[in-house]
């Protein structure tokens, strides 16, 4: 069924992933033969928070599909630093744009901005809410590295406000996938991850050590404890620091283990389990050109 | 009619009598209303008023004034056993309970002080109603207990 806009996972069917998965995987294979499919097109950039990766995975994506972006720039330099509501900038923007993506500091920004647009929007993280392409390219890594049959996935760090995680649950509801989640107390799964994990009959697990789990693990994916989504600092401080892997603790994991991590990373993943063979983080990375790529593609030829 | 209805109902001409409110839960009927007394409306309020069914319960009456749908809707989340009586000369001409709505638009405040919907955007708030609370359509945002706290109107 074609979807006007990408605003949660919730909303990804497997075919919906399966369908840019395999968009992403062709054009991987053969990126010249993409290389002018949408000149002339344009891409909204809309990026109220800071980003590196996604916003420049999908410059690089919608530049090697032969379109060309507008960046609304940094915030300072905006109208919204004048005041101009969201809404407005929404409306304003998809008159320059066949296409919008967006990224703001709210929960729901990207829902209600989708309402006030007919071009596609494109969730890029909202708030602690949902991260829908980092999760696509998630799932395209995890399909390389692990396929998706009779999976046992580990989930660790800052569940509460990592979007990431929030989007990856979700999606994870589609395949025969068990999940473990391993946080401290206080950053436990929101309710309504919960509420909707336990909705769509999940098998899901939750810790506050990981060696309770480790060794059962095909892929664990590893965050970060974001400072700047903590209400209060103290908070944050009684948590900061715990949940750190490195090498050694990787020992008493399945040979094939594959880590996992959106990055930034800060000091939760020591540098020496980039020299194992269960780092996949790098390449997490670099596969949000080609499956940004295949989900733009789709978006713009309204198939998805 | 018993003597005990006659007794709650019979003393407006015209109007809605709201029986079996949760006790307590009166005067959030009236913030649903948008009723303070400010508009001259002509209402009457029983609170933790003995109830076979409810142990106790509010009775609210208001003269002139018959409900939307809307304001039955959420009155159902916080008075979900709650009878709407319709008075139209002195006669209940209408009784039925409430019904728990798909949703509700714009009368509760999310209470993520970090959702778009509590900002200065052209947007009402939007919460699902599930089993057992309410959930914001926005957010994702669930609200299970106290949900008459978070009620705004106006």
């Amino acid at each position: 069924m074609p979807q006007d806009h990408i605003i949660s996972a919730k909303h990804l069917s497997r075919a919906d992933i399966e369908s840019v998965l395999d968009r992403a995987a062709e054009i991987a294979a053969d990126p010249e033969a993409v290389s002018d499919r949408h000149a002339g097109k344009l891409l909204g950039m809309l990026f109220f928070e800071p980003s590196t990766r996604t916003k420049m995975s999908f410059t690089a994506a919608m530049k090697r599909l032969g379109g060309d972006i507008v960046d609304m720039g940094p915030v300072d330099q905006s109208s919204v630093k004048k005041g101009e509501s969201l809404a407005d900038t929404v409306r304003v923007v998809e008159g320059y744009a066949d296409a919008l993506v967006m990224r703001h500091p709210l929960e729901g920004s990207a829902k209600m901005a989708s309402e006030f647009v007919d071009v596609p929007l494109i969730n890029a993280g909202d708030g602690a809410g949902q991260h829908p392409t980092q999760t696509l390219l998630d799932l395209y890594t995890i399909r390389e590295s692990a396929g998706f049959d009779d999976l046992t996935v580990g989930i660790m760090g800052d569940l509460k406000y990592g979007r990431t995680v929030h989007s990856l649950a979700h999606a994870l509801t589609n395949f025969d996938a068990q999940q473990h989640f391993v946080s401290p107390e206080s950053l436990k799964l929101p309710r309504g991850v919960r509420y909707d994990l336990h909705e769509q009959g999940a098998s899901m697990r939750e810790h506050t050590e990981l060696d309770e789990v480790l060794d059962s693990l095909d892929v664990l994916y590893v965050t970060r404890i974001q400072a700047e989504r903590f209400p209060d600092e103290d908070e944050y401080r009684k948590v900061a620091g715990e949940y750190q892997i490195d090498a050694e603790t990787l020992a008493s994991a399945k040979d094939d283990l594959v880590v996992m991590h959106p990055l930034p990373r800060v000091d939760e993943i020591a540098s020496d389990v980039d020299e194992t063979d269960h780092a996949r983080y790098f390449q997490q990375a670099h596969n949000g050109v080609p499956v940004r790529m295949a989900l733009l593609d789709l978006i713009l030829e309204g198939n998805l | 009619m018993t003597d005990d209805q006659q007794l709650r109902v019979s003393k407006i001409s015209e109007g809605t009598v709201i029986d079996h409110v949760t006790g307590g839960q009166a005067l959030n009927v009236l913030a649903i209303l948008g009723i303070d007394g400010s508009g001259g409306e002509e209402v009457s309020i029983g609170m933790n008023v003995p109830s076979e069914r409810l142990g106790r319960k509010d009775v609210v009456k208001v003269e002139g004034r018959e409900l939307s749908q809307d304001e039955v809707d959420v009155l159902s989340l916080i008075a979900p056993a709650a009878t709407i009586n319709i008075v139209r000369d002195y006669d209940v001409i209408e009784k039925h309970r409430v019904e728990r709505p798909g949703e509700v638009v714009g009368v509760l405040r999310c209470p993520n002080r970090n959702c778009i919907t509590t900002k200065d955007e052209p947007v009402d708030s939007r919460f699902a109603v599930l089993e057992d609370g309410v959930r914001c359509a926005y957010c994702d945002t669930i609200i299970r207990e106290s949900i008459a706290d978070h009620i705004h109107v106006g």
